[in-house]
This record gives C-alpha cells, sequence and structure tokens, in this order.
C-alpha cells in the first residue's frame, strides 16, 4: 500500500491532466495484481467496501489521545482522517499489500470493525495510514474520473480506448481480465448484457469550410443543447451512459422505464414538457442525483430524442449507410411518449442551412449537425463524415476583477481571471474564464494585472477595474450560487478591448436578458 | 529575585532588567542579545549587538557592515550588567545558538530561541543546556507534527524528478538555513551536478561555502535557459515574474507545514516536502522531559497544546505571547 499511498498524495497534489495520467501509468506499469486493480477501483469510485463512520474513528481516539489535544489537532489539521493518520502513535511502517486493505474492509463485521482498523493502523505508516483511512470513509477526493482511469489503461498496450470503453462494463475489480488483455493476452469476453459501445463525434464546421462540400450528399438536424446519451435495453437490461461510457441511469429512472425496446440507440436526454424543451439548466438539475424524487421527476421530466440507431431488434446496424439507419429508425416504434425521433432539416443549398441555423425555433437549440448520406456509425471521432455547425457565441463587455496565479506551463502567470459587470455603479462578478487567450496575450494580460494589483490574497490578486474583455459564452443559466444570479457555460476571453474604457462595459440587467 | 525579574515580556521584546538588555527585541534597543539570524529575531539598529561570530556576520550581510552600533561575538560566559550570559548551539541554523541568562541570585533561564534536534549538516548540533526555567518556541506545538526523516522527503524529491525529468522541479525554501539544508540533503540523496540558485540565496550561500560547509557545483537560477533540474528559490520569488521564465515547472516547498495538507494546497504546491528547522512535537515534548525544569515558559507558536500537554504532565507553564515572530518565516 506504500505505492498506492504515493499514488494519492501525487493525484491529489497534481493538477494538471496530463500529469496525473502519468503518474498513474506509472503506477500501473509498477504495480502487480491484484493490487493496480483495486487501487484503479478505489480511485474511480468502484470499489464497494464497507463505509467506516467518523464517528467509529472518533471512539477510537478516544482511547489513545487527550480530548482536549486532539480537539486542538482536528481545529488545525481540518480532515478528520489526515487528523487521525497524523496522531496514530506506532513504530511500524510495514508495507502492506492494498488487497490485505480491501479484504479487510469487505470482509470484516461491524462488531469487529474497531479493533480490525487499530489493527491494521498500527502497522502502517503515516502516508499508509491516511490512503487506508481514506479508503475507509470512502473520500477519495482526487478528481480522477474512470475515463482518465482508462485513457491510462489504453497508453499501457495495444488495447485502445474505444476497446477498452467497450467492455469496461462488463468487467468488476481488480479487473484481471483486462490487465492479461493489455499485457497481449486474450480480449476478455463481453459478459455483461447491455454493453456501452464507443460514440461517433463530430468535427466542428464554418460555412467557408462546407463549400467544399456537395449539400447533396448529406442531412441536417438541429443540434440540441442537452446531454448525448446511448440508451440500451438488452434482453430486459436497460442502461442509460453519458457518451464517455459513465452509466448515468441512476439519475433518470423515468427514462429508463420508457426504453421498452430491444437494441441500443444513440440520442439527446433532455428536460420535455409536452413539445416544450426546456433549457440545459433544468436538465442540470437532474445530473448527479444518486435519487430523484417525485416532485423533481414531475416538474422536470426527462426524455430521449433518438437520432442514430446503433443495434437494432438484434441486428448490428452500425456498418450500414446512415440513410438506411435513419429509415429503420423513422419506422421504429419506441412505445413511449417520452422518446421520439430528432427530425431531418429541409435544405438544399448550405445557405438554406445557414439561415435556418441563425434563426433557430427554439433557445435550446444550438446549432446544427450535419451527416454524410453514407456514413457508417464510427466510434471515437473520424474527420469528415459528420460535423457540428454550433451557433454564434454570446458575448459581453466585461471589466477584469480578480485575477489568479496559473499552475504547470501557466506558472508565475496571472492566467484566471474573474470579471464583471456593472449593476447600477457597482462591478458585479459574474464569471470567471481561463482560456480563449493567445500566449502572447496571456503575457500582456500578466503584466496588466501585476500593473495594476490594488490587494493580494495569496495566489489571487484584485486588479483596478480598467481593462475590458470581451468574454463570450454558450448560454446561461439562472443560478442561486452566483451573487450576479446567472451563470455562463464555457466562458472564455474573445478579445481584449484594451481601447475600451471600463464605464462603456456591459451591465448585469444586459446579461440577464439572454437569459433564454 | 523572582523569575519574571529577570526576564519578561515587553512590547519591545524580551527584556533582562538585572543586564539591561532585550534578547531578540523587534523594535531598535540599546542593548541586544541575539538567538540566530533569521529576519523576524535579528533585526537592523540596535546599538549594541551581542551573538555568535556566526550570526553577527550573517547579520552584517544581511542589513550591511552598520547594522548595529557595536557588536561582539559571545564567547563563553560573559558579564553583562549583573547577569551572567552564555550561548549554547540550538541546530537550527547556522550560527544559531541558545542564550542562558543566570543571574547573581535566582534562577537560571534558558532562551532557546528556534531550535531543532535533527541531525543538521548546516548547523552545529543542539546542547542540552540544565535550567530552572526553559523558554520554549511551539511553533509545531501539536502532537500531529512529527517531522519525517528528511531523506525519505529527498526520496520523493528525487522519484518527481525521474518522473518528469523534463520539468524543471522549483522548490521553495527559506533562503538563510533551509536553503543549504536542502542543498546538503540533495547532495547526500546523490544530485551530484548543478543545482541553480536564485539570486537571493547567492550571498547566504557563499558564505555557507566559506563557512567550510561544501555545497557543491551551483549555478545561478537567473538566466534565460538554466540547466539544472533542480532550482531552489525563496518562497517569495514564486509570486514574481522571474518564474515564468521556466516552462511548466513542478513547484514544490520545504517546510513543517508541508505535513498539513490543507496547508500545502493553500500554497498551490505540487511537490510538498516535509523538512523543517524547528523541533517537532517528540522532540519539544523529549526536550521538556529530558530537561525537568521548574517552568516552561513558550514563546510563540501553537502554544495552546504544549501548554495542554505540560498540564497533563504536571509541569508549570505559560505562554509568553510575544509578537513579532513568524511560524515558521516564508
Amino acid at each position: 500500500m506504500r505505492a498506492f499511498a504515493t499514488l494519492l498524495e501525487r493525484l491529489a497534489f497534481t493538477p494538471a491532466r496530463n500529469a496525473k495520467l502519468r503518474i498513474l501509468r506509472h503506477y500501473l506499469d509498477q504495480t502487480p495484481d491484484p493490487d493496480r486493480g483495486f487501487a484503479l477501483a478505489a480511485l474511480t469510485g468502484d470499489l464497494k467496501l464497507r463505509t467506516v463512520t467518523p464517528g467509529l474513528l472518533r471512539g477510537l481516539m478516544v482511547e489513545r489521545v487527550d480530548e482536549q489535544l486532539f480537539a486542538l489537532s482536528y481545529d488545525f489539521v481540518g480532515d478528520l482522517a489526515e487528523t487521525i493518520a497524523l496522531l496514530w502513535e506506532t513504530d511500524q511502517d510495514e508495507d502492506v499489500p492494498l488487497t490485505q486493505a480491501v479484504a479487510l474492509l469487505s470482509d470484516t463485521g461491524k462488531a469487529g470493525l474497531p479493533v480490525a482498523i487499530a489493527g491494521m493502523l498500527d502497522r502502517l505508516g503515516p502516508s499508509q495510514r491516511l490512503a487506508f483511512l481514506k479508503l475507509a470513509t470512502g473520500n477519495m477526493r482526487i478528481g480522477l474520473s474512470a475515463r482518465m482511469a482508462r485513457i491510462a489503461l489504453a497508453d499501457m498496450g495495444a488495447p485502445d480506448l474505444a476497446q477498452i470503453e467497450e467492455i469496461w462494463h462488463g468487467l468488476t475489480p481488480p479487473y484481471q481480465p483486462l490487465f492479461d488483455w493489455i499485457a497481449g493476452g486474450a480480449r476478455p469476453e463481453q459478459a455483461a448484457k447491455a454493453p456501452f459501445r464507443p460514440v461517433m463525434l463530430s468535427t466542428p464546421v464554418d460555412l467557408d469550410q462546407l463549400q467544399a462540400f456537395d449539400p447533396g450528399d448529406y442531412v441536417a438536424e438541429w443540434k440540441w443543447d442537452g446531454i448525448r446519451v446511448q440508451a440500451i435495453n438488452d434482453g430486459g437490461v436497460r442502461r442509460l451512459y453519458s457518451r464517455t461510457g459513465e452509466d448515468i441511469g441512476a439519475s433518470f429512472p423515468d427514462v429508463i422505464e420508457a426504453l421498452n425496446f430491444d437494441g441500443a440507440v444513440d440520442g439527446e436526454l433532455l428536460v420535455r414538457r409536452g413539445e416544450d424543451v426546456a433549457v440545459f439548466g433544468d436538465l442540470q438539475k437532474r445530473l448527479g442525483r444518486k435519487q430523484v424524487g417525485r416532485t423533481m421527476l414531475d416538474s422536470h421530466p426527462a426524455s430521449l430524442r433518438v437520432y442514430d440507431l446503433m443495434i437494432w431488434q438484434g441486428r448490428d446496424l452500425r456498418d450500414r449507410p446512415l440513410t438506411q439507419r435513419r429509415g429503420i429508425l423513422e419506422k421504429a416504434d419506441f412505445g413511449s411518449d417520452r422518446i421520439d425521433v430528432s427530425p431531418l432539416l429541409d435544405f438544399a443549398t448550405w445557405d438554406d442551412l445557414a439561415a435556418l441555423r441563425a434563426d433557430p425555433p427554439a433557445a435550446v437549440i444550438e446549432g446544427v449537425m450535419i451527416k454524410r448520406r453514407d456514413s457508417a456509425y464510427v466510434g471515437g471521432r473520424p474527420r469528415g463524415p459528420w460535423f457540428k455547425w454550433k451557433r454564434d457565441p454570446q458575448v459581453v463587455d466585461a471589466v477584469l476583477l480578480y485575477a489568479q496565479r496559473g499552475h504547470g506551463k501557466r506558472s508565475g502567470f496571472y492566467s484566471d481571471f474573474t470579471f464583471g459587470l456593472w449593476d447600477a455603479d457597482q462591478l458585479v462578478p459574474v464569471g470567471k474564464a481561463y482560456f480563449g487567450f493567445t500566449d502572447e496575450e496571456l503575457r500582456e494580460l500578466d503584466r496588466f494585472v501585476r500593473n495594476n494589483t490594488i490587494e493580494r490574497f495569496g495566489p489571487v490578486r484584485s486588479v483596478a477595474p480598467k481593462l475590458v474583455l470581451e468574454v463570450a459564452f454558450e448560454g446561461l443559466n439562472a443560478s442561486g450560487r452566483h451573487k450576479a444570479g446567472v451563470a455562463m457555460r464555457f466562458p472564455r476571453i474573445s478579445r481584449i478591448r484594451w481601447d475600451k474604457p471600463a464605464v462603456e462595459a456591459d451591465h448585469l440587467s444586459t446579461l440577464k436578458a439572454m437569459i433564454a | 529575585m523572582r523569575a519574571d525579574q529577570i526576564l519578561h515580556p515587553t512590547p519591545a521584546g524580551l527584556y533582562c532588567p538585572p543586564g539591561d538588555f532585550y534578547i531578540d527585541p523587534i523594535r531598535p534597543v540599546p542593548r541586544a542579545l541575539i538567538t540566530h539570524g533569521h529576519g523576524d529575531h535579528a533585526r537592523s539598529g540596535h546599538g549594541a549587538v551581542m551573538a555568535t561570530r556566526q550570526t553577527l556576520e550573517i547579520m552584517a550581510i544581511r542589513y550591511g557592515e552598520d547594522f548595529a552600533g557595536q557588536r561582539q561575538a559571545a564567547e563563553g560566559p560573559v558579564r553583562v550588567g549583573d547577569a551572567t550570559v552564555s550561548f549554547h548551539p540550538a541546530g537550527h541554523i547556522l550560527g544559531s545558538a541558545q542564550i542562558a541568562v543566570q543571574p547573581d541570585h535566582g534562577p537560571k533561564i534558558v532562551v532557546s530561541g528556534d531550535y531543532c534536534r535533527h541531525p543538521n549538516p548546516v548547523s552545529d548540533p543542539y546542547e542540552p543546556v540544565p535550567c530552572d526555567i526553559f523558554v520554549t518556541e511551539a511553533t509545531f506545538g501539536l502532537p500531529v507534527f512529527k517531522h519525517p526523516d528528511p531523506a525519505g522527503e529527498m526520496a520523493r524529491l528525487l522519484a518527481s524528478m525521474a518522473e518528469f525529468p523534463e520539468r524543471h522541479h522549483l522548490i521553495g525554501a527559506y533562503a538563510l538555513g533551509k536553503a543549504q539544508r536542502l542543498i546538503m540533503l540533495a547532495r547526500a540523496a546523490g544530485i551530484d551536478g548543478p543545482i541553480a540558485i536564485h539570486g537571493a540565496l547567492q550571498r547566504l550561500c557563499d558564505y555557507h561555502v566559506d563557512q567550510g560547509i561544501d555545497l557543491g557545483p551551483l549555478i545561478p537560477a537567473t538566466a534565460k535557459q538554466v540547466d539544472a533540474q533542480l532550482v531552489i528559490a525563496p518562497p517569495s520569488a514564486f509570486a514574481s515574474a522571474w518564474v515564468q521564465r521556466f516552462k511548466d515547472p513542478v513547484i514544490g516547498f520545504a517546510s513543517g507545514w508541508m505535513a498539513v495538507r490543507a496547508r500545502a494546497r493553500q500554497r498551490g504546491v505540487e511537490l510538498p516536502l516535509v523538512i523543517s528547522d524547528h523541533v517537532d512535537w517528540p522532540q519539544v515534548t523529549r526536550t521538556i522531559t529530558e530537561l525537568a525544569p521548574s517552568e516552561v515558559w513558550i514563546t510563540h507558536g501553537t502554544e495552546d497544546g504544549l501548554m495542554r500537554w505540560c498540564e497533563l504532565q504536571g509541569i508549570p507553564a505559560r505562554p509568553l505571547r510575544l509578537v513579532g515572530y513568524e511560524d515558521e518565516p516564508e
């Protein structure tokens, strides 16, 4: 578990994604089975262990440390598991296999747990103690998604990301068949029903680039601002996956219940009330919930708008041209009013399509999708067969208020910018952006921040409110958590308005009026 | 004479009436005894200063030759007014000392200043000085602080340097003491090649070399291109544009505070190294147990924890609540 403890610590302090991947990759290379499989499952939250309560841990400390010294220590450290890991008295520092710790936490009965945990802590050095306690409390907070874990695995051997994603949901920790496959062994049998299949993605395009193509070779449909999903009913096993293969079914029991078909379909998850498709903010309220209450199900009903068929009634359609798949889709009976088909748009020229895109019938439409009629369904992001042509971003002119120092390649540069809009005679912070500018612009912004600092708060500086930034974004949500009452999606700095005085920046009321 | 007539806190610092001197005063005073050269203990502008020869030389480097009206190197027991004082190694940084104050009548008081009992190649080892009243710091005065073996911390640095060979490793370390200790630890860990140092470290590193501490090859980290993977700089440098010459560096920090994750996160550190020049909890409690003073005075730090421990041991203790000292200078 020493290597696992080091891994947790490195991941917790490493902000950059690629650096995290390298650390994980090295760990997986150097750690034997089954420890590495259990580590992977612990990081991605797929390890189901007995949950140890804070009360149990506090109980252990009462017997060992003066209550007042414990309280002072906890107050200083601020984290219970960390406090206990630091306070625990032992001179042992055994390298206990992670597998042993996992076995202890899955096999020990409730009554024996305090003694077993204390016995394990007695054998471990401080960093291993922390790792063990984090494992026991199920509170890793590493910021490592299951997808990142799969990317690291794909980096290790021949199977690529799409192949790993395809079998992932049939596997359980410690993933021995997967590691065998990566090491050159046989591909694991797909045992599980309703596996995730790699999703076909599109590339961005604009009107100029489209001129090279014949519009007659393509169909087009609205690009819905929901969540891309893969919905499956495989012999009664129902699944709803995000496009990165996360199983999100638990948050959408209403959609799961509606999957009364036999197949795997590709579509958009939306909140829909009758014919009205709600804005993304409404869908977001349904996301990430382990349980959804009746009230929420009634007020924010989810539905599925299908645009493609991957498997239908026992046949794999992915090799067939889009027009054939579309023909079957349009005749399909989904047996639920929660499921409908995304309609095709009527256009003869790219200018026709541009006109449609410029004036969509609903605010929840964020552009158009353009797909080659003869395209097979190919996982990944092939260049050419599918395009997305998004609507132009919305922009506001905001005033730079705060800047924070970045990490990694941006070490030493003020690169995270908080900006605000006028509300009467005050500037109210409305958002934060950390991309959209060139390296040269970053240097200029950094210089501006250093020369116009008013106050410092650790890595953050407040700056004189005089630089106007044009901020582009992809829509707005009403937000109770933001002071301004609105939250931008994907805000980025599209232009630096060195020429514009701050008094001419936009007002908060202008932004609020843009909410769909 | 009662203990608090021999030594007591005043706004200018700890004052000794029989000797008419202050120890580590934070304001200019006629007569000052200085434990060590860190900026919060050794300030310029006093009338007369007594300290170890090395502390006086360090003060001259930092503040200029005219940092005080008069200076006197401490050697052996010396009469100052109606008290006898002596300086003893504290194990904290080069030249650091504890100051023992023996009045003609009354208890002997040892002011330990900042002290450390880990082996430290840049400082004479701490020497226990028997006394009636022991004045201690409590920078790390909670039982959560058990400084790990620095060799283990260096192993983590080396592992990161091997894992990211293309990235500079910029380690923040206080310019006096910590930086040189870090360099010596890196040498002991097998880093033989050039180590780059920020300009603010140059003169103090030169001084350590003069004093016979072989820091090995050092190159300035001021050039556009820095040809050393390991770079040591004072923490203040990380907020300056100096950092921008490094493309995608790993930022580390060497401090006892790095043992607490929230502290490391607040600083935005990617590689926290738990290396301290202060006593940790086991050392401070062991020291008090060994010296068995009749009373303990606590100068600065997290004194509540140490106060509680003294209470549990039945040792009378009181906090002096001296202001002006930093926890661990950053």
